[in-house]
């Protein structure tokens, strides 16, 4: 029992990962009906961008964290302009290759100039555990937890309370009303960008605290991850992102807990098959007809 | 008449090429070094012009290839290590497994269109992969050492053979059913094609022919292992049939070629590489989304009468 409950805060910690990162996706393609195959790629960027703020100017978790974030929206807004802008009209298979092409060329980037080899995270956070029913639990997962808690009602906040939220609902409803309506259809798709790209970048704070050991190519496998956690939930869902993060999180960790460690990864790829097969639009989505 | 008059001067220029070539290395003219490269050119033409039937022809995007590749691999390589089956036999039974995989993959995960296909395909691939890693009988994570079998005759050949089903297939009727379900599958739908049936067919037989560069792959580097089949490699086959053009088959085999020499001459210098092929793979999406031939052949741009109209 007790060794139940540690793995659940396993899986939720990293649910809570996988769920930061499937917001972006999730948001993007609600926006422009495109995968940023990109966007594991700025959190890598961001584990990154922690890491070598901790290590130059010996600063904490929380201005670490927000450095990432606010470095990767601006990030998020150039491949936005540079890459996806000029594609709006383009097929889905042009934007799919564009959006794998930035992943390869983001990730070859960060090895060209830094080399593969992997960095140990330094320790942004003291490790001490709490006794919870006879289960020790570390304080970090419980951080980790309740940052990615904050950060959903904020982007919970911003999308159904403010402006710039009413916007982006809006272009994802119907981009060409939108624009009739005085929206200004392409600042809001940045702006979509630069929210998603800054939880990614939380993310990859996170990550780099939670695991200790980053490298230019971790965010592939994480970014896949999210993607399925966003199908899973519903894609263009925003609470279906958070829940099919935890949802995946925990089905991983139990996975590997059951002495099928191996087989972790199969899992994430088997979820997303069956999803797809058995009920293509997720948990919160909604089934949309197709019409000629 | 024209066609089987293009047919036989086409079987003489691969002759011709095949006897150059194979007169070359007997004579020692072209090293071990050069063979390695033509012989990794043809394992490329294979695998480019067998996504290009899946991509290029029927429109389904698939980004899962290299794990039909891994499975052609691995089967032959244990068709011919445990078994003792001969070469040209393992390569065949590699090329119907791949094809069941193939199978196995299409039926459920084609219904699916556009990008959740492609996740999908490569979901698959990833699957496979992880289950040779977790496969003890064909040496998990370490992989398996393999004698070296496949030369010159094998290689030209696999690439003749793949060429000549996959063109055939194209300009026969089912290809046209395939093409027809690129252009428009509601359309093609509407006028009575069996879109399941064509698209899971056109997948079957790129799959096979994966199988067949796998077998070939498998037994001319000595040594194969699961991360040799990861998504870069289907990204490389991607990248194939992207540059060259989506829906040209000499598109495809040109970039396989070109992209081939590419990367031998940067084989010291992999970042580099992977760089310019994703610069490549953004600018060719950006500027000429439909590739440099686009849907055109190498042999109609010498046709100038007949240009215009059909471009589209």
């Amino acid at each position: 029992m007790m060794e139940w409950l540690q793995q659940l805060v396993n899986g939720v910690s990293l649910g809570s990962i996988y769920a930061l990162i499937a917001l972006g996706y999730t948001m993007v393609y609600g926006i422009i009906k495109l995968i940023n195959f990109a966007h594991g790629d700025v959190f890598m960027l961001g584990a990154f961008i922690g890491f070598y703020a901790a290590i130059r100017w010996d600063i904490g978790f929380i201005p670490a964290l927000i450095l990432a974030m606010v470095i990767c929206s601006i990030i998020g807004v150039i491949i936005e302009r540079v890459a996806y802008k000029r594609l709006r009209g383009a097929t889905r298979i042009a934007a799919l290759i564009t959006a794998i092409g930035v992943s390869l060329f983001i990730e070859y980037t960060v090895i060209f100039f830094r080399g593969a080899k992997p960095e140990a995270y330094p320790e942004l956070l003291k490790e001490s555990y709490i006794d919870l029913f006879g289960a020790s639990i570390s304080s970090k997962s419980v951080l980790i937890i309740a940052v990615t808690i904050v950060l959903m009602l904020l982007l919970q906040f911003i999308v159904h309370k403010t402006k710039i939220g009413k916007a982006m609902r809006a272009v994802s409803h119907d981009a060409d009303a939108a624009r009739l309506m005085g929206i200004n259809v392409d600042n809001t798709i940045s702006a979509t960008f630069a929210i998603g790209s800054a939880l990614a970048g939380a993310a990859g704070v996170i990550f780099g605290v939670y695991y200790t050991r980053i490298d230019p190519l971790m965010g592939v496998l994480p970014g896949l991850k999210a993607f399925i956690a966003a199908v899973l939930g519903g894609i263009g869902s925003i609470p279906g992102a958070a829940v099919g993060g935890y949802v995946l999180g925990v089905v991983e960790t139990i996975v590997s807990a059951v002495g099928f460690s191996l087989w972790r990864d199969a899992a994430a790829f088997v979820i997303l098959i069956l999803i797809l097969i058995l009920r293509p639009a997720g948990i919160f989505g909604k089934n949309a007809r197709e019409k000629v | 008449m024209k066609k089987s008059k293009a047919f036989f001067g086409y079987s003489i220029l691969a002759l011709v090429i095949y006897v150059v070539v194979q007169v070359l290395l007997t004579t020692g003219m072209l090293d071990a070094y050069y063979e390695n490269i033509l012989i990794t050119m043809c394992i490329h033409i294979m695998l480019a012009v067998s996504l290009h039937l899946v991509i290029g022809i029927t429109g389904q995007f698939s980004i899962g290839h290299a794990g039909f590749m891994a499975v052609g691999a691995y089967v032959s390589a244990i068709a011919t290590m445990n078994f003792g089956l001969p070469f040209p036999i393992a390569i065949l039974i590699g090329a119907i497994f791949a094809g069941l995989a193939g199978l196995l993959v299409g039926v459920p995960t084609l219904r699916l269109k556009g990008d959740y296909l492609a996740i999908a395909t490569l979901g698959f691939a990833e699957i496979i992969r992880i289950v040779f890693i977790n496969l003890d009988y064909v040496g998990g994570a370490a992989g398996i050492v393999i004698n070296q079998m496949t030369n010159w005759t094998y290689a030209f050949f696999g690439v003749v053979i793949t060429i000549l089903v996959i063109s055939n297939f194209t300009n026969s009727r089912h290809g046209r059913g395939c093409i027809s379900i690129r252009e428009d599958e509601v359309a093609a739908d509407a006028m009575g094609i069996n879109t399941t049936y064509y698209k899971v067919v056109a997948f079957v037989i790129g799959s096979a022919f994966a199988g067949v560069a796998g077998a070939i792959y498998s037994h001319q580097f000595f040594f194969i292992q699961p991360t040799a089949f990861n998504f870069l490699k289907s990204f490389d086959i991607l990248i194939f049939v992207v540059l060259g053009g989506l829906g040209s088959l000499s598109g495809s085999v040109i970039a396989a070629i070109l992209l081939t020499v590419v990367s031998f001459y940067l084989q010291n210098f992999p970042e580099t590489r992977m760089i310019i092929y994703s610069a490549v793979l953004i600018i060719i999406m950006l500027y000429r989304p439909t590739g440099l031939l686009g849907t055109k052949e190498v042999t109609q741009l010498f046709k100038f009468g007949k240009r215009g109209g059909s471009s589209a």
